[in-house]
């Protein structure tokens, strides 16, 4: 549990960090929280000779709510965004799922960014952040762009990031006032991840539905959010169950992830249906 | 004198002995990181050392090339089995009669096997040096299965032994069996099971799983090159055994070894065993002349030091129409591993497997057990139990719980109806057992009142029709347990180690200002033995127990003993220690009588000193006993107060206890609930409540785990999957139960102070009770029996095949 020697470097730009990926090619990454990344490293699964380190990156800092969006900078840590009290009146759905990722250790160090950009299909902010449509912004050598997270997930561990981008900032805009929304998560244990988790928005005629865990990348179904937004909850449940792709592991075979996948669907929609407004 | 206006009561209350709930000494260092663990030695110009392991379960070796790892900066040397060879150290004894590879030696047998070991100047440039070890296998094919394991065409798995059909325990009849042992009586079972009104069969898996002290294993080896003499820290459970082991396979004169045990963080059976890593620090720090350190790391713990169960245990149970239970059968086929590697008492291949007929009078009963190779890590050792014994208090636990199915009875009935009755003690088992002392039927009816098992049955029935109706998705399981336990072993004309008698010792010394020093042949992993056995001898000879030292674990300084492990240091060191104490008391009654001027025979003991009959104003307290044994001539006394006591014990201890568990379960999701825990324990006589109840709470604990997620498993490549904390479940404070505590006090008629040991009956109480209750759930649907763990997705394949989803 030793990882390979490395070279650490800590810029206190975005530049000299993009700069650092270019020069270093593949031998090179940037570590945020490093609650995904070292563990990866002590097992020698992932050997890097350059670790670049973002804290000293003002820029990547900080929540933001205007005018109906939130900006929260890549170099949040959960700790932080669970603490933002703004944050959690303006969309309360990121708190309580926050709140059910790993223990407050882990939290007080990961972040925002990390969790997102690391493409690990364990990960909760993926699929919260695909129901709440946010979009991430990419800082490289070519400048900035915009991905949606709806669109950013190709395969586990594999996202549209470049190897040399770095991912600077969420956006999400602020749902409106009274819509319900709910994270269920069954999980093992305290610090672990979902066996099943469900994010979910529901407004008056509109609805959104992502899940965790159960395909190689989140889940969002376009046809569940539209089943739910009519009122159809079976619609909804059906649609999402034809869009995961569960697969074995010690936390149990397919059909049980199924049928897990289905109930904490359901349980997630009646808590949303429940505190809509 | 000062003390004159106390009461004895009061005298007695101030020596915080027996009773009293005196709060942890070693908690002071423990709390404030001061604790002293293996890995906190740091000796000038250490070493360290660190394993390459094999990724594969069954594998050929064809090479090894340790020549980049020589490159590698700070990596000093490569030791393969071709090394340790001319030494004779390629293999190495087990406890159990059967030799381990401590290096591979031509092929490796299960995943993470040590192949090779890397010393370096650091752990970082080890673990590179591991990384750059080239090895090129062949794979086998791999067994995991140990049914499969017995098919006349299953490959071979044990190549050294080919053609020996002689084991350590009797006859082989297959290339991957390894003993055959059989207790009872087989035919009067047969012809008691023949004719009886009601037989229930059924086979009660109990799962491998792991020891899982917070600490791994490790060690310091140091060998100084000008004295000869070579010292070894380690997480030892049993540093005196280890040092005649570490003598008689080295060489090694056992005056030149000296073991030492610091503070241990936890052991639970897995520091019992010799493992590899401890032969080659000591070859390292030989070769080199410098001390060497191995750790493990979580991974190689749970990878490669010895695992836990692993039992496949056949039942059949018969019992009379009433549910009078007629007689008792059991084969068990139990899975080794590569190697046998158990820690148990030589005689007892399968420990105190017959201890299964468990707290009830069973006429007869026979049980063979088969011990059999495959391709897993090897171990077998008593986690949190005496040898054995959790395995065989889950069986009849749950055969008890079938036969009550079979019979449409109620489960706490049955058990009442066929206890073992106060009256019959002392009792002996048809397995070969004389329980000491008991009172089953007071604890069980304590225990069904406290929870009002009544009232709970009517809910529970409650809860059911609401289910039934379609509102609710949660039923109520009530799990049962009443278990008695073996422990404190043992008497040395049945029970030893590699040849040692399992006895144990206490030395006392007392200073002449009054204060004392003990020093055991056991050693503490957190049980808090500087806490009780210090109160032991507070009772015994009037001694404050905050003025006693106690020490452990250094085999230059403490008499000889056996370890800590089977729940054996109360029943065992503790007597010692009452023994050693009373030694003392005997001459400082001489000292006394001397002093006061009167007969030996006209002095009496009181708390803490010693009364002239019929006199109390004219006494001499210890303290003036004490100093007096250092200062004064008396005519036929030698000066100082000390004595030495090795205990070997008459007989085993049995304590008892009654468990009931009420949980909720979810029968969509799996999930569970756990809405009380109530834990009667009955250790005879209680030296510190408040550690029984921590220990309860502990085991108690790793048994909830144990029953509800906690598993080694591989795959049918033998791959471990189970490897990282991440799979491997120990529960956080937030999935621990809520428990109730409460006792009943049977001392054992043996034990110098009536005491039977407790660290361990929680563990082997709480997994049989948390079982029960999920079975119990499921009952009025017709299920019997579904193996542990009761994870999520097994408790909803039970809902599942039961046809609850529809
Ligand atoms: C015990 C434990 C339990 C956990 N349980 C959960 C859980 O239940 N749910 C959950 O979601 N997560 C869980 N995690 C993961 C945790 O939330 C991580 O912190 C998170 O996945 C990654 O965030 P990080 O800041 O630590 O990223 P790091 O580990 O530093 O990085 C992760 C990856 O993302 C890349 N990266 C990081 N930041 C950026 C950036 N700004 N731009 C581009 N690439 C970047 C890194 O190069 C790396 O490849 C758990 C972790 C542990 C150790």
């Amino acid at each position: 549990m030793i990882p390979a020697g490395f070279e650490y470097h800590r810029p206190a730009d975005l530049a000299s960090a993009v700069g650092l990926l270019q020069e270093h090619g593949e031998e090179a990454r940037v570590v945020a929280g490093g609650h995904s990344l070292i563990p990866m490293m002590k097992l020698r699964m992932a050997e890097l000779g350059h670790l670049v380190d973002l804290q000293a990156i003002g820029e990547l800092k900080g929540i933001e709510i205007a005018d109906g969006t939130a900006i929260l900078g890549a170099m949040t840590t959960q700790h932080e965004l669970i603490e933002h009290a703004d944050l959690a009146t303006a969309i309360p759905l990121l708190r309580e799922a926050a709140l059910q990722i790993a223990d407050p250790q882990v939290r007080y160090l990961g972040t925002v960014g990390g969790n997102v950009a690391n493409g690990d299909p364990g990960n909760d902010m993926p699929g919260l952040m695909q129901c709440l449509g946010a979009r991430f912004e990419l800082y490289g050598p070519a400048g900035t762009r915009q991905v949606a997270a709806r669109d950013f997930y190709e395969s586990a561990y594999f996202t549209a990031r470049a190897d040399d981008e770095i991912l600077t900032k969420v956006t999400i805009p602020v749902p409106a006032a009274g819509t319900g929304y709910a994270y269920a998560k069954q999980k093992r244990k305290i610090g672990d991840y979902a066996t099943a988790a469900a994010a979910v928005l529901v407004g008056t005629a509109s609805a959104s539905v992502a899940m965790t865990n159960l395909s190689d990348t989140p889940v969002w179904s376009e046809e569940a959010g539209m089943a739910l937004a009519n009122g159809d909850i079976e619609g909804c449940v059906a649609a999402m169950l034809a869009a995961i792709d569960p697969q074995e592991d010690m936390r149990g075979p397919i059909a049980f992830k199924k049928h897990v996948a289905a109930v904490i669907l359901r349980r997630a929609i009646d808590s949303a249906l429940s505190r809509r407004a | 004198m000062k003390d004159e206006v106390q009461s004895p009561e009061e005298r007695s209350a101030g020596l915080k002995g027996l009773g009293c709930s005196r709060k942890r000494v070693e908690d002071v260092r423990f709390t404030q990181g001061r604790g002293n663990y293996v890995d906190d030695i740091k000796l000038d110009g250490m070493l360290t050392g660190d394993f390459v392991r094999s990724p594969y379960a069954h594998a050929r070796i064809l090479s090894i090339n340790t020549e980049a790892a020589l490159a590698v900066p700070g990596v000093l040397a490569v030791l393969t089995a071709k090394d340790l060879e001319p030494l004779g150290l390629h293999w190495m004894p087990t406890l159990a009669g059967d030799k381990q590879m401590v290096l591979a030696d031509g092929k490796v047998l299960f995943q993470g096997q040590e192949v090779a070991y890397v010393v370096a100047t650091d752990r970082y440039a080890a673990a590179d040096g591991v990384a750059a070890v080239e090895v090129d296998y062949e794979d086998l094919p791999v067994v995991t299965d140990p049914f499969k394991a017995m098919d006349p065409d299953a490959p071979v798995l044990r190549e050294d032994l080919a053609g020996q059909t002689e084991g350590a325990h009797g006859p082989r009849r297959h290339h991957n069996h390894i003993f055959t042992w059989e207790q009872g009586d087989k035919a009067a079972t047969e012809a008691v099971l023949a004719e009886a009104d009601v037989v229930a069969e059924e086979m009660v898996y109990y799962h491998r799983t792991h020891p899982m002290p917070l600490e791994t294993c490790g060690c310091v080896a140091s060998m100084d090159k000008v004295t000869g003499k070579l010292t070894l820290w380690g997480t030892f459970q049993a540093p005196h055994a280890v040092r005649t082991v570490a003598s008689l396979i080295s060489g090694i004169a056992e005056h030149n070894i000296r073991v030492i045990s610091p503070d241990i963080g936890g052991g639970f059976g897995n520091k019992v065993g010799v493992y590899p890593g401890y032969v080659c620090s000591i070859v390292a720090s030989i070769v080199t002349g410098k001390p060497v350190k191995w750790v493990e790391s979580r991974m190689d713990n749970l990878m490669s030091t010895a695992f836990a169960r692993d039992y496949w245990m056949q039942g059949k149970i018969a019992a009379t129409k009433e549910g009078k239970i007629t007689g008792l059968w059991c084969h068990t086929t139990a899975d080794h591993g590569g190697f046998d590697a158990c820690a148990d008492p030589t005689k007892f291949p399968a420990g105190f497997m017959n201890i299964c007929t468990g707290s009830y009078d069973i006429p007869v009963a026979y049980l063979a057990v088969d011990g059999v190779y495959t391709n897993k890590a090897p171990g077998g050792v008593a986690y949190r139990c005496s040898f054995r014994v959790t395995e065989a208090a889950y069986f009849i636990e749950r055969m008890i719980e079938v036969l009550a199915i079979r019979l449409n009875m109620d489960a706490a009935e049955l058990r009442r109806i066929n206890f073992i009755r106060k009256d019959q003690f002392p009792y002996q088992s048809a397995l070969g057992w004389e329980y000491d002392s008991g009172d089953y039927h007071t604890a069980w009816e304590k225990a069904l009142n406290a929870v009002g098992y009544d009232v709970l049955r009517r809910e529970q029935a409650e809860r059911l029709e609401a289910f039934k109706r379609g509102e609710t998705r949660k039923l109520i399981g009530i799990g049962l347990t009443h278990f008695t336990e073996i422990v404190g072993a043992g008497p040395v004309k049945n029970c030893d180690i590699l040849g040692l008698g399992m006895f144990d010792s206490c030395e006392i010394r007392i200073h002449p200002t009054g204060s004392a020093i003990a020093r055991l042949g056991t050693i503490s992993q957190g049980q808090g033995h500087a806490t009780t056995f210090a109160q032991i001898i507070a009772s015994e000879i009037g001694i404050p127990a905050d003025d006693i030292t106690l020490e452990e674990g250094d085999t230059d300084t403490a008499p000889y003993g056996l370890g800590t492990y089977g729940s054996r240091s109360t029943p065992v060191a503790g007597a010692a220690t009452a023994m050693a104490a009373r030694k003392i008391r005997a001459k400082a009654q001489m000292i006394a009588a001397y002093l006061l001027e009167v007969h030996d025979d006209d002095v009496e003991f009181e708390v803490d000193r010693f009364v002239v009959k019929g006199a109390p104003e004219r006494f001499k307290t210890m303290k003036e006993i004490a100093f007096a044994s250092y200062n004064q001539a008396i005519p036929g006394v030698e000066p100082g107060l000390e004595a030495v006591s090795y205990y070997d014990p008459p007989n085993m201890t049995y304590p008892f206890g009654a468990y009931i568990c009420v949980m909720e379960i979810d029968v969509d999701t799996g999930e569970h609930e756990v809405r009380s825990f109530y834990a009667l324990d009955d250790c005879g006589t209680r030296i510190n409540p408040m550690i029984i109840e921590g220990q309860v709470h502990g085991g108690a604990t790793e048994g909830y785990a144990i029953a509800m997620g906690q598993e080694i498993a591989y795959d049918e490549m033998g791959n471990h999957k189970t490897a990282t904390l991440m799979d491997f479940f120990v529960p956080t404070a937030w999935e621990t139960p809520h428990y109730t505590t409460d006792f009943t006090v049977t001392p054992s008629p043996h034990h110098p102070i009536g005491a039977k040991g407790v660290g361990e009956s929680p563990n082997v109480g709480s997994v049989p009770c948390f079982s029960n209750a999920v079975h119990d759930a499921f009952r009025p649907f017709g299920l019997v029996q579904s193996h542990m763990p009761h994870d999520h997705w097994r408790i909803w394949k039970i809902a599942e095949d039961l046809g609850l989803h529809v």
